[in-house]
């Protein structure tokens, strides 16, 4: 009814300018919120950051000092990550792509990692205490939180390397399969290597979502300030270092200089992504 | 020969590496349930899931185990965000679609990329220096609150709503519009009354995601809430503080003892977890429902 009473007071025109107008004031909001955030997070804690912050080991439980360990735990815990998510997360997709068969088995398959995706990070990390910090024995360590951390990722780079192999001309692989090639030497010669840049994005973007990630590791990777000397050792991540400064008001200054950074690392991993991609796409632009 | 048998090898650890997701899935439930659910069956699904109390260290009498007031934080955190982020995103997905000249669209898609990467703890530490105090000074109450929660998460839910959205919108063939246009609609009559509509069912397995990822969420929303677990007071209360089944575990696991204080935790996450994949089963059938549409 209030349409109606509208339609009559407003003319289709004046209701049509205000709508747009509506709309890029959402455009603008969220715009806004991505500006204000980064913008504070950088502005407060660009000050704090030199080279002393970045590294020198925290003194009083990070109240002074710098952040190196959790620095060097965050990296450590990554590499692991995508070491071991990356192979499987491509051997699956390649599997998913070129081999499976339409049947039961491949469903199944496509709805455990669309299941994997969905499951709550906390959760993962509490099923990474059960069984790789107490059923395996693995202890707080870098090689738990690692893998833990992998459990999350692997479905993010399981699906960008579908798309990537997607998108691989198909005449490529048959002019292989026509030379005689077999299918893993078309894959591993052909396929594989024109979906490069696809997977590549793939496993730095997976990189990002690691570096962030709180819950998963908080009761897999411990939350030492020592700097670890084998994967067997327990680390504090950045994220989690954040956390610890920020929730038990340890210190306000070395939260926003720890948020600083983590986010610094985040977004330049994102630009990095962005930047291969760009790359790849005017390279074979030029090409065609 | 030895080709071949090279050939099968390869294929058969392709096919590994497929089913390790599987089997990561399997085990989170074996693992899950084996530490939760003897607990569960001992102190009683119901009691657990609509318990008023939670006391787990009793320093005299019985600890009780009632998650019933997490469960309500959790969903009702949830729900605003969406209230919050709903409206936003997708006028926000209508824009980038339909209005956007490419500048703007071009800004709008890497805003949400960025804004997809910024870490939860971060946007947690954001909540906490910024609209804590904010909400604290203007409307009273301690800050930490459903409301503090709600827009950290609609924050995080805002780049996944507009993008799925967005290519729910992206797919409404381009003939209804022209029909639509040419008969003298304007943009917006067009928008609201032929692509909303026909972008509907995607849209609604956009949010329905969305829950199932804001309810699922932990850091930002365990910085911001303020944890205490029990209901609000009264219920409307958007300014009081609670605590969601994910803070409860990440909370209490620092120093729960092992026995039934430790196998509770497990059985929040058991709760958590079935409520995530029971929405998330819904969306995905919302969206396969609406690819058959298409066809």
């Amino acid at each position: 009814m209030s349409r109606a009473i509208r339609g009559r007071i407003f003319s289709p025109d004046i209701t049509d300018k205000v709508a747009i107008l509506l709309l890029w004031a959402s455009a603008a909001i969220t715009v806004f919120i991505l500006v204000s955030i980064i913008g504070m997070i950088v502005y407060r804690g660009i000050g704090v950051i030199d080279i002393s912050f970045l590294l020198d080991s925290p003194r009083m439980s990070g109240a002074e000092g710098g952040i190196f360990p959790a620095i060097v735990g965050t990296l450590c815990l990554v590499a692991v990550a995508i070491l071991t998510a990356g192979p499987i997360g491509v051997g699956a997709a390649v599997y998913l792509t070129e081999y499976a068969p339409d049947n039961v088995v491949t469903r199944i398959i496509t709805f455990g990692v669309e299941c994997l995706a969905g499951i709550p990070s906390i959760v993962i990390g509490l099923f990474g205490y059960a069984f790789l910090v107490v059923y395996l024995g693995f202890g707080f360590s870098i090689l738990s939180g690692g893998l833990a951390l992998m459990f999350m990722i692997l479905p993010w780079t399981v699906r960008a390397s579908e798309e990537a192999i997607k998108t691989v001309p198909g005449g490529l692989k048959d002019g292989s399969l026509a030379l005689g090639a077999t299918k893993w030497q078309t894959i591993r010669q052909v396929v594989l290597p024109s979906a490069l840049p696809g997977i590549t994005t793939g496993f730095i973007l997976g990189i990002g979502k690691a570096i962030g990630e709180t819950a998963v590791i908080m009761y897999t990777a411990g939350s030492s300030l020592l700097l670890p000397e084998s994967i067997f050792e327990p680390v504090r991540a950045l994220p989690y270092h954040l956390y610890i400064l920020a929730s038990e008001g340890i210190s306000d200054e070395m939260a926003y200089g720890s948020a600083a950074v983590l986010l610094g690392m985040v977004l330049l991993i994102n630009f990095i992504a962005v930047a291969i991609q760009r790359y790849y796409q005017t390279r074979s632009g030029l090409r065609h | 020969m030895i080709r071949q048998t090279r050939e099968r090898i390869i294929e058969a650890l392709l096919f590994a590496s497929a089913v390790t997701a599987v089997v990561i899935v399997l085990l989170i439930m074996v693992f899950l349930f084996k530490e939760g659910a003897p607990f569960l069956l001992k102190f009683g699904i119901h009691a657990f899931c609509l318990g008023m109390e939670w006391n787990p260290i009793a320093m005299d009498g019985e600890p009780s185990y009632g998650i019933f007031p997490m469960i309500v934080g959790s969903v009702y955190i949830a729900a605003g965000s969406l209230v919050l982020a709903v409206p936003l995103g997708i006028s926000c997905a209508i824009f980038l679609v339909e209005i956007a000249p490419p500048w703007a669209a071009a800004i709008i898609r890497r805003g949400i990329e960025l804004l997809v990467g910024i870490p939860s703890v971060v946007l947690g530490f954001f909540g906490l220096v910024l609209l804590v105090p904010l909400i604290r000074d203007s409307f009273g109450g301690f800050g930490f609150s459903i409301l503090a929660g709600s827009i950290i998460l609609a924050i995080m839910a805002l780049p996944h709503i507009i993008s799925i959205s967005a290519d729910a919108i992206t797919a409404v063939p381009e003939t209804y519009k022209q029909a639509s246009l040419a008969l003298g609609a304007t943009r917006w009559h067009t928008i609201r009354n032929v692509i909303l509509p026909a972008a509907r069912s995607g849209i609604v397995a956009a949010v329905i995601l969305g829950m199932g990822n804001s309810i699922g969420e932990t850091m930002a929303v365990l910085m911001v809430t303020g944890n205490s677990p029990i209901l609000p007071e009264p219920l409307y209360d958007v300014l009081d503080p609670v605590r969601t089944m994910t803070a409860n575990i990440v909370i209490e696991m620092n120093y729960a003892a092992p026995g039934d204080h430790r196998q509770a935790l497990f059985a929040t996450g058991i709760v958590l977890f079935v409520m995530v994949a029971i929405l998330n089963a819904i969306s995905h059938r919302a969206l396969k429902s609406r690819m058959g549409e298409g066809r």
